[in-house]
């Protein structure tokens, strides 16, 4: 026999369970990725993950690293309080775009302003997930929600917020990308830029900011593939991706 | 160990790891499990064929899929279905 090492194996911090996630959901894919960075980096050990409200509430059954789970919205503000009181340990929160845009719009726009050493995944997925598909700050414009059934209207709500563009043009902030996980290429580059992301809290630049586009065929009424190829034909020309701001390769250049 | 195996208590049968195999060699099958979900294989014949590039793993969102080394195994040699 030969020498059976996998090419592919998943990190020891990733809980070996089935998820609840509905069927094409990437919110599971998003976890793995946050677990392989934790893992490469050796900050498992070490890592608080500020969960919150929405499908991924459940993220401490998944990720085996120590969790506090935030009120609605307040994730920020809660790894706040936790990084001051254990600036050694690496703390990050993981949100939808409901909880980070919405209602918890005040706490991660001064999070980020205050520059606090803190790492935020950040979810979007154009919908309320959890409690049924209604319209979100990220809805794109004509797109159906229960909530705006007749498609999101510019006059009454106005557009999408660009949540990575905002954050990124705060001064805290360290490191802010936007990337998505609809094809192999765009998975590798968001694994680059959730690491990224890491890094500049373990070098105590500032905050570090990932904007996920993700998909949920339930609310979206899609197939998983259907709702995997409106990333790149709906979502990515409007939320480009890329690196909205880095310190450290400004420093590289200076 | 087999070049490919799915972990079909895992799978959901979103379908999104047939998309990406550059070899094609993911199919539906007329299996569902007991969550109620119809799973994926790759045909016994077409095992061989695959190369253990990992684009169906990376994009697996529920961690389904279980890879073999990248190597390519000698004509002939069986790998052990399932067990991975
Ligand atoms: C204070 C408060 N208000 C409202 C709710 C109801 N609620 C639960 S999840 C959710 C939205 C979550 O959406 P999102 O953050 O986009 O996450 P997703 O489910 O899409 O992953 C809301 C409004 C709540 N739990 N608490
Ligand atoms: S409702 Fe949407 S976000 Fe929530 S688990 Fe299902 S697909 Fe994922
Ligand atoms: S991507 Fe995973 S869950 Fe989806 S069909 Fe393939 S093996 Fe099953």
């Amino acid at each position: 026999m030969t020498q059976n090492k996998a090419v592919y194996s998943l990190p020891s911090v990733l809980a070996d369970v089935p998820m609840h996630y509905c069927p094409g959901c990437q919110h599971g894919l998003a976890h793995r990725l946050v677990a392989e960075c934790l893992e490469e980096l050796g900050v498992a050990e070490k890592a608080i993950c500020i969960g919150s409200i929405g499908c991924s509430v459940f993220i401490y059954n998944y990720l085996l690293v120590d969790t506090v789970e935030a009120p609605h919205g307040r994730a920020p503000a809660v790894a706040t309080g936790v990084k001051r009181a254990r600036p050694d340990n690496v703390v990050f929160t993981y949100q939808g775009d409901g909880d980070l845009a919405s209602i918890g719009l005040a706490e991660i726009l001064h999070c980020a302003n205050r520059g606090e050493r803190v790492t935020i995944v950040f979810v979007n997925n154009t919908v309320y997930g959890m409690t049924g598909g209604q319209m979100a700050p990220t809805t794109l414009l004509g797109q159906r929600t229960t909530t705006c059934p007749e498609g999101r209207c510019k006059e009454h709500e106005g557009q999408a917020i660009k949540m990575c563009e905002i954050v990124a043009g705060l001064g805290g902030t360290a490191y802010a990308a936007r990337v998505a996980l609809d094809t192999v290429k765009n998975v590798k580059q968001a694994k680059k830029a959730v690491h990224k992301a890491f890094e500049v809290q373990l070098e105590k630049k500032g905050l570090g900011f990932v904007e996920i586009l993700s998909t949920c065929p339930t609310n979206w009424k899609m197939t998983p593939v259907q709702a995997n190829k409106r990333i790149s034909e709906e979502m990515i020309p409007y939320f480009p991706l890329g690196v909205f701001k880095d310190v450290t390769s400004a420093e590289d250049k200076g | 160990m087999r070049a490919i195996a799915f972990r079909e208590d895992r799978c959901k049968g979103c379908l999104l790891c047939m998309t990406v195999c550059p070899k094609q060699i993911i199919i539906v099958s007329n299996r569902f499990n007991k969550a109620g979900y119809k799973v994926v294989e790759v045909l016994e014949k077409n095992v061989d064929k695959c190369t253990s590039c990992a684009a169906c793993a990376l994009v697996c969102p529920d961690n389904a899929i279980i890879l073999g080394p990248r190597k390519r195994r000698k004509k002939g040699e069986v790998a052990d279905a399932r067990e991975a």
